[in-house]
């Protein structure tokens, strides 16, 4: 108890601690934080889901698209592409929870590995701030066009370069550039968990 | 008076030798030979094919849990064991016989459909439709020259 200051009281001194102890004791216990016993494990990815393999989307805008996966990103997001010139469907995340694997795979060893390194860093898919924010004039100006919507040529040349090799592989086969181009959906009778895919 | 041609009717009859379909059961879509009437609802069966998963051993089946087939084991004695029965069997040619029938090729092509993957599907929906489409062109082409004579 060497803190505080000693202070002259008449005759006498005392020290005077810096902090006063409590008058009380606690009542209750100190109440001890819970440990956590989970831990942070890294998504396990289907075994059907290899890279390669063509998965029917089943939510989201592009629902019922047949699509061509091309790698696992982290935590159970995979990454797929139309072919954007076949379904229209772009380079694209997808939760691998809401796909279904076909039997169908086709050879992705030729698709250029740089853009793929590229398209799958974390920041890659995060919006663009917009150059010229509209006023609130601009908002309630009537009968003016909304500009249309660019795509950044830079995302236009790395959907190409992905496409390009998984293009001449799908035309060597024959129904292959169809069957992506058709969307899925069941029919009468059609039972999803009996079929085979 | 005009002359009545009294014919035998062609009913399928439970007899020895009779083949029947077994419908029910663990041996279920399998084919086996009657060998012995035990009454008049059940029957001792026994089906020695040659290919191991069609094996149905000898036991006695309800006629309720079978259908009865055309096909029948001429001379097939009472009772007999499944050596004999399964001599018969191949001499008779029974499984290749049953293989081209109606019904086992309906149910053969009911099963590979059921198991056709995704991909394959589509095929098969396309090259219906190419069939259809030429089906249709040629009837088209025979209706206009048949208008037209």
């Amino acid at each position: 108890m060497s803190d505080g200051q000693t202070k002259q009281f008449g005759k006498g001194q005392r020290l005077v601690p810096a902090q006063k102890a409590l008058k009380w004791y606690p009542v209750d216990d100190e109440s001890q934080p819970k440990k956590v016993r989970k831990t942070i494990r890294p998504a396990k990815v289907r075994e059907t889901l290899q890279p390669g393999t063509i998965l029917i989307l089943l939510a989201g805008r592009f629902r019922g698209k047949r699509v061509v996966l091309l790698k696992h990103l982290d935590q159970g997001v995979l990454l797929v592409t139309g072919p954007f010139k076949i379904n229209g469907v772009p380079l694209r995340r997808v939760n691998a929870r809401y796909v279904i694997a076909t039997s169908k795979r086709i050879d992705i060893a030729g698709v250029d590995a740089k853009t793929i390194e590229k398209v799958s860093t974390p920041d890659y898919f995060t919006k663009e701030k917009k150059a010229n924010k509209k006023s609130e004039e601009a908002f309630f100006k009537q009968g003016e066009k909304p500009e249309k919507k660019v795509v950044a040529s830079a995302r236009a040349a790395d959907q190409k370069a992905v496409d390009q090799s998984i293009l001449s592989i799908v035309k060597k086969e024959e129904f292959l550039s169809s069957y992506l181009a058709t969307t899925f959906s069941l029919r009468n009778g059609d039972k999803p968990h009996e079929m085979k895919w | 008076m005009a002359d009545i041609d009294v014919k035998l009717a062609s009913w399928k009859l439970v007899e020895v030798g009779r083949l029947v379909l077994i419908r029910r059961g663990p041996y279920a879509g399998k084919l086996a030979a009657v060998v012995e009437i035990v009454d008049h609802r059940r029957v001792l069966v026994d089906g020695p094919s040659s290919e191991e998963q069609k094996i149905v051993p000898r036991h006695v089946l309800p006629l309720a849990h079978a259908t009865l087939t055309h096909f029948v084991i001429p001379q097939l004695p009472r009772a007999a064991g499944t050596g004999p029965v399964k001599k018969l069997w191949a001499k008779n040619e029974i499984d290749g016989k049953w293989a081209k029938s109606g019904f086992a090729q309906k149910t053969d092509r009911v099963e590979r459909r059921k198991n056709l993957t995704d991909f394959e599907r589509f095929k098969v929906l396309r090259l219906r439709k190419q069939a259809r489409y030429e089906v249709q062109k040629s009837y088209a082409k025979v209706k206009a020259a048949a208008a037209k004579s």
